[in-house]
C-alpha cells in the first residue's frame, strides 16, 4: 500500500515530508546520544535483510496464494524504535528509487505510514506493554498480531486520508475506507503471525541476539516515551494546521474525492465486483451531483475540460489534442536526432 | 522466476549509473534538486489537466538520450509498476461520468480526463525517479543527501544497506533454491517453515554485521564514511539547473501545447 506521486497534491506531499524529516532528525539525534557505532552497520545490513526476506514467499493458509514479509515491526523489535525507523525510511527510499514503488514525493507519506506508526506509536504503546519482559511465545504472538494489525490499520487509514486530501481520485470516503481497512486487517493478521513466528524462533535459537541488541540500544522508555508523545503532539498540530489550510482552500476536495493506493500484490483479483459495488455505494451517497463542475470551475485551465464551463470554445479541445500530438512528435524527433547525431560522431 | 528478473534489473540500473556521459557527470546534488523540482511541477497540475502535461516528457526523453539510457529498459520498468496506477485511476471514469467535452463527436467524461491525467503523471514521476538513479550512482545520491543536510547516521547506514542489498539477495536466492529442491508444490512454504528460514537468514545477517563492524573498526571506522571523490558544483551544473527551472516555469505557466495546436490549425485551415 505504497502511496504514489501521481495521486498526491504538492501540499499533502510537502506536509508529510516535513513531518517525516522532523522524525528522522529526532531519531538520528537519539541514536547519536547513545552512539555505539556497532549499530550503524547492523542497521544497514538489516535493511538489506528486509529486501532479501521479501524475496522468500510463504503460503497463506487456506488460500494457496503467497505472501511476503513487510518488516516494520520486526525491525522495531530487534533494533528499537529509533534505529528501526531510520532503517524503514531507507528501505522505502530504495524501493522508491529502484523499484519505482511509490515515488520520491510520496516517500514522505510512505515513511510516515509504514515507519512512524510501527516504530513510534505501536512499538512503545502496544508491543512493549503487551510483552513486558516476558519470553512466553503465546504473549509474543498476541502482542505481535495486535501490533502489526494496528500499525497496518493506521497506515491504511493514512493512505485514505492522504489520498482524500489530495483530491485526485473519485472514490468516496466511506467506500474507500471499506476497501482499504478490511484488506489490511487480513494482511495484518497474517503478517502478525509470521512476525511472532520469527521472533519466537530467534528467542528459542539465539536468545542472546535479542537481548544483546536490546542492551546496546536506548531503552529509557519512560522518558523517551514522553518525549515521543510531545513530538507527536507538535507534529499533529503542524500537520493538522497545514492540512486544514489546504482543506479550506479546496473545500470541495474534502467531501468526495479520494484517490487511492494499494500495494501491487495486495489487491484481490475480483476488482469487477468491487468496482460494481463501489459504483452502487457512490450512487447512494452522491450528495453533490454537480461536484466535478465546482472544482473544475475553479481551475479552468485544462484545455479539454474547459468547454464544459463558461466560455465554451469548440476549438480549444481540438487545439489541445493537436498541440499534444505535435509536442510528442517534437520530443521524439529531438531524442532520435541527438542519438543519430551522436552515433555519427562516435 | 520473477524475483530473478527483479534482482537483475537492480544490477542493471546500478551499472547504468556508472556510465560516463554529460548527465552522469553533473553534480549529484544538482540532479536531485532538478528531479524534485520536476516532480513538484508535474504533480502541481490540477486533476483534470492532460494536455499541458505532455511537454514534460521532454525532460525524461532528453535525459534518456543524452545519458544514453536504453529506452525499452526504462519503459519496461514503468510498465511493470503501472497496473497499480491503472487500478487507482480506473475508478475515476466510473465515478465521475459527467460529460465535459465532445471532441470530434466522441463524448469525453471528466473522470476519463482525471484518469488520463493520473496516468500521465504516473509515467512522468516514475520515469523521473528511475532516470535519477540510472544517471547517478547510489553512493553519489547518498553523498548528495549528506551534503543537502540529511543526518550522517541515516546516510551511512543507507550506504551499508545498498552495499549489502546484493549480497543478501543472493543469500536469499540460495535459500529459496535449497527449499525448492527439497520440496514439492506448496510444501515447504508454510508459515512455520518460512519463519525459520527468515530466522536463519536473520542470524546470518546479524553475524555478518558483526564481522563487517570488526573489519571496519580495524580500518579506522569512526561512524562516518567519507567520500574520496570530491564533487564541485560548476558553472555547467548551475546552467543545467537554471535551464531546468526555465523549462519547468514555461511549461507550467504558459499553455504552450494548446498554442502550438492553434497555430497548426491556423496553418492548415
Amino acid at each position: 500500500m505504497h502511496m504514489a506521486d501521481a495521486l498526491l497534491s504538492p501540499t499533502v506531499g510537502t506536509t508529510l515530508w516535513a513531518g517525516t524529516a522532523a522524525v528522522s532528525g529526532y531519531a538520528s539525534m537519539k541514536l547519536r546520544e547513545r552512539i555505539d557505532d556497532r549499530i550503524i552497520p547492523l542497521m544497514g545490513v538489516l535493511g538489506a535483510f528486509i529486501f532479501a526476506a521479501q524475496m522468500i514467499n510463504f503460503t497463506i493458509p487456506g488460500t494457496g496464494s503467497s505472501g511476503h514479509l513487510g518488516g516494520g515491526m520486526i525491525l522495531a523489535i530487534i533494533l528499537g524504535p529509533h534505529a528501526a525507523f531510520l532503517v524503514m525510511a531507507s528501505v522505502l527510499m530504495v524501493q522508491a528509487l529502484f523499484f519505482a514503488d511509490g515515488g520520491l514525493l510520496a516517500l514522505g507519506c510512505n515513511i510516515w505510514n509504514l515507519g512512524v506508526y510501527p516504530c513510534y506509536l505501536v512499538y512503545p504503546l502496544i508491543y512493549k506493554p503487551l510483552t513486558g519482559n516476558s519470553k512466553n511465545p503465546g504473549r509474543i504472538l498476541v502482542a505481535s498480531v495486535a501490533s502489526v494489525v494496528i500499525a497496518l490499520q493506521l497506515g491504511a487509514f493514512s493512505v485514505v486520508m492522504e489520498t482524500l486530501l489530495s483530491g485526485k481520485s473519485e472514490l468516496p470516503f466511506g467506500a474507500f475506507i471499506l476497501l482499504m481497512q478490511p484488506i489490511h486487517l487480513a494482511i495484518g493478521l497474517i503478517e502478525g503471525v509470521v512476525t511472532a513466528g520469527i521472533i519466537n524462533h530467534v528467542r528459542s535459537a539465539r536468545p542472546e541476539l535479542l537481548d544483546s541488541i536490546a542492551a546496546s540500544r536506548p531503552l529509557d522508555t519512560a522518558i523517551s516515551l514522553r518525549k515521543v508523545m510531545v513530538t507527536f503532539a507538535v507534529l499533529a498540530v503542524i500537520t493538522g494546521g497545514a492540512l486544514s489550510w489546504f482543506a479550506s482552500t479546496y473545500p470541495d476536495g474534502l467531501e468526495w474525492s479520494i484517490e487511492k493506493v494499494y500495494g501491487k500484490g495486495e489487491l484481490p483479483e475480483d476488482e469487477h465486483g468491487i468496482a460494481a459495488k463501489l459504483k452502487g455505494i457512490q450512487e447512494k451517497t452522491a450528495f453533490f451531483p454537480d461536484y466535478n463542475l465546482k472544482s473544475a470551475g475553479k481551475e479552468p485551465k485544462k484545455a479539454e475540460a474547459t468547454p464544459a464551463w463558461p466560455g465554451i470554445d469548440a476549438g480549444t479541445s481540438a487545439a489541445g489534442i493537436i498541440g499534444a500530438a505535435i509536442v510528442l512528435a517534437l520530443i521524439l524527433l529531438i531524442g532520435m536526432g541527438i542519438r543519430t547525431f551522436r552515433g555519427r560522431n562516435a | 522466476m520473477t524475483f530473478d528478473s527483479l534482482y537483475f534489473d537492480i544490477g542493471r540500473l546500478d551499472r547504468l549509473s556508472y556510465r560516463d556521459t554529460f548527465v552522469h557527470r553533473l553534480d549529484p546534488r544538482i540532479k536531485v534538486i532538478a528531479a524534485i523540482l520536476f516532480l513538484f511541477t508535474v504533480i502541481s497540475f490540477p486533476k483534470y489537466e492532460v494536455v499541458a502535461l505532455v511537454p514534460f516528457f521532454l525532460f525524461p526523453a532528453l535525459i534518456m538520450t543524452i545519458g544514453d539510457i536504453p529506452v525499452p529498459f526504462i519503459l519496461r520498468k514503468v510498465l511493470l509498476v503501472s497496473p497499480f496506477a491503472v487500478l487507482i485511476g480506473i475508478f475515476n471514469p466510473l465515478l465521475d461520468a459527467t460529460t465535459v467535452a465532445v471532441i470530434y463527436g466522441i463524448p469525453v467524461s471528466a473522470g476519463f480526463l482525471s484518469f488520463l491525467s493520473i496516468l500521465l503523471k504516473f509515467a512522468l514521476t516514475v520515469s523521473a525517479a528511475l532516470l535519477l538513479i540510472a544517471t547517478t550512482s547510489f553512493p553519489a545520491v547518498c553523498h548528495a543527501l549528506r551534503r543537502l543536510g540529511f543526518p550522517a547516521i541515516f546516510v551511512t547506514q543507507l550506504l551499508f544497506l545498498y552495499r549489502y542489498l546484493f549480497v543478501l539477495m543472493e543469500e536469499a536466492m540460495r535459500i529459496i533454491r535449497a527449499r525448492d529442491m527439497r520440496s514439492f508444490g506448496t510444501r515447504g512454504t508454510e508459515i512455520k517453515v518460512f519463519a525459520r528460514l527468515i530466522g536463519t537468514l536473520l542470524f546470518r545477517t546479524v553475524d555478518r554485521a558483526e564481522r563487517i563492524y570488526h573489519a571496519m573498526l580495524s580500518r579506522g571506522f569512526m561512524g562516518d564514511i567519507p567520500s574520496l571523490r570530491k564533487y564541485h558544483i560548476t558553472t555547467i551544473d548551475l546552467a543545467y539547473l537554471a535551464m531546468t527551472i526555465v523549462f519547468l516555469v514555461i511549461f507550467r505557466f504558459f499553455r504552450v501545447t494548446e498554442g502550438i495546436g492553434r497555430i497548426a490549425q491556423e496553418l492548415f485551415r
